[in-house]
């Protein structure tokens, strides 16, 4: 079976998000005679040309519906399933953002197959590593060839695809009925200036021992002098010093920045599987 | 209401995890088991609508051999009424388990399925999802606030961009996120209270579930391990070291 994939683009506020690019990027590695990207927006086209410049890409698949206006997993669904079945494609891969996250297991479970959460390596088409135990151990997994696989790729793993390719950019209508049962009501967004703390190559994190919301003063003061992303660990979080979306780790965010520097913070294992990819780590200890 | 909630027995959090020489995976036996943490604050949410008089009913379920009955009693102890127990030995995987969990919520008919976001074992994120795919319900996942409004709920969900309310409605599959709540400490009268509480068993034949096709795995390692670092007597050491990879 020759490998034919669809990417599903994962975007904020008419901009593409950089974990599409690195999907594709880990979708190069399977040898597919095409990889497509779906672009599910209410009005996607800003958002499929850049798809489009993505190496590797063969098309841009941009589906426009006003149901799209908030990407939800229940909407989204069952175009999903409409644009993999009519394309017989054989993998259907999103990034592993909270987006993809939430998406691409019900995505897998309409399509009545198993899904690979998390890939961090690619051995062929069908076998890949990914991490279980936060990390603390890598399995390496086959699924059947016989389905359609449908994954989540660690971001922090592949680096994003160049912007150097011109792929088509096709319109499609899917013939899908979207349910009404899930509304979006609103989404309170941190405002920060700062570089993405998913993508910078620089990030200054602070956890309980920061010690306040007011002393998290000083390691913004300090990321915006080295032009440095902010992230905070679980108990920085919990403690109120900073808002959830800052969470690096098992269960927040996953990075790979080339400069990590923490503060006040103790090293639990959950919170070092988020920096695992990371390339220099900084830490900060006064004991001997 | 009638609140159902799984719950999954997996490795303590706190254990450090060993993976077994020949590479077929990681050493269970005479490892502390616990209830999946994130199932812990789902069960915590349901014990809260029951204290408030929201849920009539809350009804613990979980997949797994004869010690995941541990789990169960735990999640009784916790103040579940009840407790359903699939036993199986083998390893069930998200889709399988979500089959299971469709099996029952067909059953029980409950306003609301309340989940773990994800086991800290194999980390799959995957089977809150499926379910409510299969049972075809909304889904609101990594919640970290649910406001439950007659047959809608309002829930706050954790994302990377911020925080997400999602209006849905009931019934509906709700994963937990951490800030959920904080689960509270079981006591001694209560553990002692849920030893008498029922546990119905039940099988995935008795369901009538057809196991899904499972992803093999090949091979358990330890991850690659990071060089040893190198400790820096003072800020300037620092920065100069910085300034030679190029860093700064």
């Amino acid at each position: 079976m020759s490998n034919k994939i669809l990417v599903i683009a994962d975007y904020l506020n008419g901009e593409l998000n950089q974990s599409t690019a690195r999907a594709v990027s880990c979708a190069q590695q399977m040898s597919p005679h095409a990889i497509d990207v779906l672009v599910l927006c209410d009005d996607g086209a800003n958002i499929a040309a850049q798809a489009a410049q993505l190496e590797g890409v063969t098309q841009v698949l941009q589906a426009d519906n006003a149901a799209n206006q908030h990407p939800m997993a229940a909407t989204l669904t069952p175009q999903i399933v409409a644009a993999a079945q009519n394309g017989e494609y054989s993998h259907v891969l999103g990034p592993n953002t909270t987006f993809g996250k939430d998406l691409m297991p019900r995505v897998a479970a309409k399509l009545g197959v198993a899904m690979i959460t998390d890939i961090m390596a690619v051995h062929s088409a069908h076998e890949f590593d990914r991490p279980i135990y936060a990390g603390n151990a890598i399995i390496t997994v086959k699924a059947p060839e016989d389905q359609v696989l449908v994954a989540s790729v660690r971001c922090a793993s592949y680096p994003a695809a160049a912007e150097n390719g011109s792929a088509e950019v096709e319109t499609l209508s899917l013939d899908a009925e979207i349910p009404s049962h899930t509304r979006f009501v609103n989404l309170e967004q941190g405002s920060s200036d700062r570089p993405d703390l998913q993508t910078a190559p620089k990030v200054i994190s602070g956890g309980r021992g920061v010690g306040s919301e007011e002393n998290f003063k000083i390691i913004y003061d300090f990321a915006d002098k080295i032009g440095a992303g902010v992230g905070a660990s679980r108990a920085a979080v919990d403690a109120g010093y900073v808002p959830n979306d800052m969470q690096v780790g098992q269960t927040g965010k996953i990075i790979s920045p080339e400069l990590y520097m923490c503060f006040g913070i103790s090293g639990a294992i959950q919170h070092l599987a988020g920096i695992k990819d990371a390339g220099t780590i900084v830490a900060i200890n006064k004991d001997e | 209401m009638k609140v159902l909630v799984s719950v999954k027995r997996a490795i303590d959090y706190n254990v450090r995890i060993q993976i077994k020489p020949d590479g077929s995976g990681v050493v269970e036996n005479g490892v502390k088991h616990s209830m999946n943490p994130f199932d812990e604050i789902a069960v915590e949410q349901a014990m809260r609508w029951k204290e408030a008089g929201t849920a009539e009913e809350v009804i613990a379920v979980t997949i797994g051999p004869d010690a995941a009955k541990e789990q169960l009693r735990s999640a009784l102890a916790f103040g579940c009424d009840r407790a359903i127990h699939v036993k199986t030995d083998e390893p069930v995987q998200p889709l399988t388990a979500a089959r299971v969990f469709k099996a029952i919520a067909d059953k029980e008919q409950p306003k609301v399925f309340m989940m773990g976001k994800q086991a800290i074992d194999d980390d799959s994120n995957q089977t809150g999802q499926m379910t409510s795919a299969l049972l075809e319900w909304p889904q609101a996942t990594f919640a970290s606030e649910i406001e439950l409004d007659g047959d809608t709920a309002k829930v706050t969900r954790e994302i990377d961009a911020g925080l997400e309310t999602l209006d849905i409605d009931l019934p509906a599959v709700i994963t937990a996120d951490l800030r959920l709540n904080e689960p509270r400490y079981l006591k001694l009268p209560d553990i002692m209270k849920a030893k008498k509480k029922p546990i119905e068993d039940s099988s995935l034949d008795d369901l009538g579930v057809e196991r899904a096709a499972m992803l093999e795995t090949v091979k358990t390692a330890a991850p690659p391990q990071r060089e040893a670092g190198v400790k820096v007597e003072s800020v300037d050491e620092l920065v100069s070291k910085l300034k030679e990879k190029g860093l700064l």
